[in-house]
């Protein structure tokens, strides 16, 4: 049984991105003013429309109050859940719900981080967990060099396989003036990267950079009226099992293998039918992890499934258009990005990087250690 | 040996309390038979009666990764102990371990305090 009632009935009318990669001078709150102006600008609406606000940074404790203050805004609802990096995913199935509720008529979804520019390194309030202190764990990369291990102990997964992903990422990013890290990238200078946690190297983590983003929602009905070309919700979905890594039941299988098909049971699609595939790409084995669990190739095989080509432009399945956290964008928490990228793909508007006849993307986010998951489908009025 | 009252502290200052007598100690539940680490209020099934019971000691390792900085390199094991818990911990004495590895308990005293640490089973030995 699939529930569908929430299928269609809100769109993103506006979106923005502010500071992509370096942005010196600016805090994590000017830059998200940045895209929160720019979104609602894009919009067709006024700042004082907004009355539904969903935020998550690194950098605030109470995220929707600051947002709310800073923006000069008076929210009837807001909703500041946390799931790390797929905390925005989970904010379009939250204003979603709360736009058809009628608890809201505008939400704002919004992002920002200085971490490059404020001091290079990645930036978290995540707590240390007791039992793990005593063996100086460096997360997140501890976590994820653990899951790959075991994942190429048990299904044979090789250095060569991460290095496809990560050329991939860079062929498409090579193809979009606003990511990060463009030029050339060659199988030998990935392979011989400094070794940071094994098996992963400095070339297997995502980039650390300065960037906001943000998005309005409002129902579907209204989303007619209003200037920009409208990108539906067709659905969401989320799972978690841990926040631990030493408590992820398997460490090959991510609670992705239940967010993905909660969100493509309510909007009513199968993996044949995406156009385009954005998943978190913190490291190179996430990409092979979530394509296996979304269910585009069989548990195990993520490894074979994007060597070749397969993932880069021109390859079979279009992954990560805008080069992904790793070649394009990673401020920390990287969710948002992932709907932009959908958002100017379904548009049409991704210019080089821009694949044929996009009209339903898929959006995973990953928080944590491999912990949340959340899975949103996105459509243009065809998809419908 | 030196023995413990629980039921006066936390599971978490319990287990920290034997660890630094020198006892590994983890937990059982008594309904339903299964063990239980980290040391918790509840198990996976959410039963509640829980009891400390000494860890047999020994494990295979589950994922493994050496972090490497300047400052030097370490490892970092998930190991799954025989009674089917898994912990995070490390092998001090080696660079790094294959997964499968059969491994063995031992409590180390750093600066930080004590902590369960493991070393390879020579292959042969029981």
């Amino acid at each position: 049984m699939s529930d569908r009632t929430l299928r269609g009935k809100s769109a993103i009318v506006g979106m923005a991105t502010a500071g992509v990669g370096e942005a010196p001078g600016f805090s994590a709150m000017e830059l998200l003013g940045q895209a929160a102006v720019a979104a609602v600008a894009e919009a067709g609406l006024k700042m004082q429309d907004i009355d539904g606000v969903f935020a998550a940074t690194s950098s605030h404790a109470f995220p929707t109050m600051s947002v709310v203050e800073y923006l000069g805004l008076k929210p009837k609802f807001f909703d500041g859940t946390n799931v790390g990096g797929s905390s925005f995913e989970m904010h379009l199935l939250q204003a979603t719900l709360a736009l058809d509720a009628g608890l809201c008529d505008a939400a704002l979804v919004c992002y920002g981080s200085n971490q490059r520019t404020a001091g290079g390194r990645l930036v978290s309030m995540s707590e240390p967990q007791w039992h793990e202190t005593p063996y100086r764990p460096r997360h997140p990369i501890t976590a994820y060099a653990l899951a790959t291990s075991r994942h190429m102990a048990e299904y044979g997964t090789t250095r060569d396989h991460l290095a496809d992903v990560a050329l991939a990422a860079r062929d498409w990013a090579n193809l979009n003036p606003e990511a990060f890290a463009r030029g050339p990238l060659t199988r030998d200078d990935i392979l011989s990267a400094r070794m940071i946690s094994d098996p992963l190297t400095k070339a297997d983590c995502c980039l650390v950079t300065d960037g906001a983003a943000a998005c309005v929602l409002v129902r579907a009905d209204r989303a007619k009226d209003l200037p920009g070309k409208p990108v539906y919700f067709l659905g969401a979905g989320a799972a978690n099992h841990h926040r631990s890594i030493v408590a992820m039941p398997d460490l090959t299988t991510t609670a992705a293998a239940e967010s993905g098909p909660r969100a493509m049971d309510m909007a009513g699609v199968r993996q044949a039918d995406l156009d385009l595939v954005m998943v978190y790409d913190a490291f190179t084995i996430n990409t092979i992890l979530f394509l296996e669990d979304l269910g585009f190739c069989p548990k195990g095989e993520g490894g074979r499934f994007v060597a070749d080509g397969r993932i880069a432009p021109g390859g079979d399945l279009a992954v990560n258009t805008n080069g992904g956290g790793l070649s394009c964008v990673h401020p920390g928490m990287y969710g948002l990005f992932l709907i932009a990228e959908a958002v100017a793909q379904i548009r049409g508007v991704a210019g080089a990087r821009q694949i044929a006849d996009c009209s339903l993307a898929l959006c995973h986010g990953n928080g944590g250690t491999l912990s949340s998951q959340c899975t949103a489908i996105l459509g243009s009025e065809a998809a419908l | 040996m030196t023995e413990i009252t629980t039921g006066k502290a936390g599971p978490q200052a319990t287990y920290e309390a034997y660890l630094a007598a020198g006892r590994f100690m983890i937990q059982r539940a008594d309904s339903t038979g299964e063990y239980v680490f980290w040391p918790r209020v509840l198990a996976p099934s959410g039963a509640t009666d829980l009891r400390w019971v000494e860890a047999k000691g020994t494990g295979t390792v589950y994922a493994i990764t050496v972090n490497r900085s300047r400052g030097g390199s370490w490892n970092v094991a998930l190991v799954d102990l025989d009674e089917g818990v898994r912990l995070m911990s490390a092998l001090p004495a080696v660079e790094t371990a294959s997964i499968g590895a059969r491994v063995k308990a031992r409590i180390e005293t750093t600066e930080d305090g004590p902590r369960v640490v493991f070393d390879l089973i020579e292959e042969g030995a029981a």
